[in-house]
């Protein structure tokens, strides 16, 4: 892999996606922040339960594909990570 | 007399079909108010009339306090029936119904903001001569004073927030070395998720048993309890099997748990059905938790023993009636069991959304309120439970007999279910026995 390469961040589930840990706190991360593999980038509520969404690389969080609180289906890409 | 002509219910699922059927019942016209998300579900189908309040997220459709007043005033409905969660126990709504003019099914604001603050809720109690968990129903200011108090109590204990509910704003605590830890994480996690970042200690009651007294009081200060169901099976403290009577208690302490409940619901001026919820420790001491000022989705195994309907006395007493039955004519009769039927991974508790391509359960000799029909789909948004399974047998044996028999020939495909979880409680020779505490599913899920 080289560093250049964009990697999606897909949703497992389905579900209401957040980027913050709670209504009240900053987001996880911003576009343009640098990213650890496992950081959380974000939550998707699904029946009651909260998912962590992380990155799956290092790298620098491009741009996210879906807003706060939009709805995703299970395998939408909610983020690049270069 | 008594009845509305017609009832808007804030709610969706299993307790929107179930509060429509008793509408039907009595005579009262019904308005569904759905979100996007639910625009097929049953409950919308069966209302007299329904209306879209907004997408599928819960905050923008049924937490929607100002559209739902709209609705109602709009379709001309008298009286809002909440059903459980959502706009249930939220004062602000109830005081919106309050300023329009429009019944609230349910206690009156004051009672909800009494019963919401824990401390304000232990205080009453303890007045009443109503036993309480052992800790220090004040406010604890700093994390110095909370280390104080705490070695006069001794550990373990749980910390608690004032605001929190069903689990969510509790951390057990072992040492001071934990106290200190725990304790601004805990005062900040309820500031966040409740707007009230106050705290409390309780001492903490290893393998406690859930039980639970229904009450239902009159505008003309009398009140009767409709017996006790037991509640201990419980998965994240959401409770997963129900039933009454609770096979825990001999018939001295039930006497007197009953007794203890009506103390305490009298002592506030309590009016509607409600819920007095009490833990109970290996020495059959009990203790009161936390009042629920709203319709249970146990209130089923009561329905069964009883043969009351529930919904119908909220209605009556919502309508100022006085009780329609003296505490004498309340008979118990037999043996309810309820099971949960969750869209989720068995193992894991995961969530399994999808759509419901099978759904057979046999109809004889069962009661079913259920959110779906076949062909549904169980949406990621709201609440895992699917429906609710309930069997009446003639003694307790009896009823889990008939309990096995359902899941063994109920056919769920399309989601995952929890039923291979409660096919091997059902057979569990410990919950035969009726010898479980709330730490029994960790124990049979090792």
């Amino acid at each position: 892999m080289t560093l250049s390469e964009n990697k999606s961040i897909i949703s497992p589930v389905p579900g209401i996606f957040y980027r913050k840990p709670s209504p009240d706190k900053d987001v996880f991360v911003n576009e343009g922040d640098s990213v650890k593999a496992g950081d959380v980038i974000g939550l998707i509520e699904v029946m009651k339960n909260f998912y962590e969404i992380k990155a799956e690389a290092d790298g620098v969080v491009e741009r996210f594909c879906v807003e706060n609180e939009d709805i995703v289906d299970a395998g939408q890409e909610v983020a690049v990570v270069k | 007399m008594s009845y509305f002509d017609k009832i808007l219910i804030a709610n969706r699922g299993e307790i929107a079909r179930r509060i429509i059927r008793t509408c039907k019942h009595v005579g009262i016209r019904t308005v569904a108010v759905y979100s996007e998300a639910d625009v097929d579900a049953p409950f919308v189908e069966e209302a007299d009339e329904a209306v879209c309040i907004g997408p599928a997220q819960a905050k923008k459709s049924y937490l929607d306090i100002e559209r739902v007043i709209q609705v109602a005033k709009e379709t001309e409905a008298k009286a809002i029936h909440p059903g459980y969660g959502f706009l249930s126990e939220n004062p602000v709504f109830v005081r919106r119904c309050e300023e329009e003019g429009i019944v609230f099914i349910g206690p009156s604001a004051r009672i909800i903001e009494l019963m919401g603050s824990k401390i304000e809720a232990r205080r009453q109690m303890q007045a009443a001569g109503v036993p309480v968990v052992p800790g220090w129903d004040g406010k604890l200011a700093s994390v110095e004073e909370a280390l104080f108090i705490a070695e006069s109590l001794g550990y373990p204990l749980m910390l608690k927030a004032s605001a929190g509910g069903g689990g969510i704003g509790m951390q057990l605590v072992h040492t001071p070395d934990e106290l200190q830890k725990a304790f601004d994480s805990t005062m900040q996690r309820a500031a966040s998720y409740f707007g009230d970042g106050t705290l409390f200690l309780e001492k903490w009651i290893s393998n406690p048993r859930h039980i639970e007294v229904q009450v239902a009081c009159d505008a003309q200060g009398n009140a009767v309890h409709l017996f006790e169901r037991e509640c201990s099976v419980q998965r994240r403290n959401q409770k997963v099997i129900e039933e009454s009577p609770s096979p825990y208690l001999d018939e001295n302490t039930r006497a007197e748990l009953l007794e203890t409940a009506l103390r305490g619901v009298k002592q506030i001026g309590y009016v509607t059905v409600g819920t007095m919820e009490f833990i109970f420790d290996d020495k059959k001491n009990f203790y009161f938790l936390e009042m629920n000022t709203r319709l249970q989705v146990e209130h089923p195994v009561t329905e069964e023993i009883t043969g009351l309907d529930l919904v119908e006395w909220q209605i009556r007493l919502a309508a100022g009636e006085p009780l329609p039955l003296q505490q004498e004519n309340i008979k118990r009769n037999g043996h309810a069991m309820e099971c949960r039927l969750y869209a989720e991974d068995p193992q894991t508790f995961f969530p399994s959304p999808g759509t419901l391509t099978r759904l057979h359960i046999p109809e004889n000799d069962v009661r079913l309120d259920f959110a779906v029909i076949e062909g549904s789909v169980v949406t990621p948004f709201y609440d895992p439970m699917i429906g609710k399974i309930i069997t009446h047998g003639h003694d307790r044996a009896d009823a889990i007999r008939k309990m096995e028999k359902v899941l063994e020939t109920c056919r769920v495909e399309g989601v995952k279910t929890n039923t291979p979880l409660l096919q091997k409680v059902m057979r569990d020779e410990e919950f035969r026995k009726g010898q479980y505490t709330t730490r029994f599913l960790d124990k049979l899920l090792v």
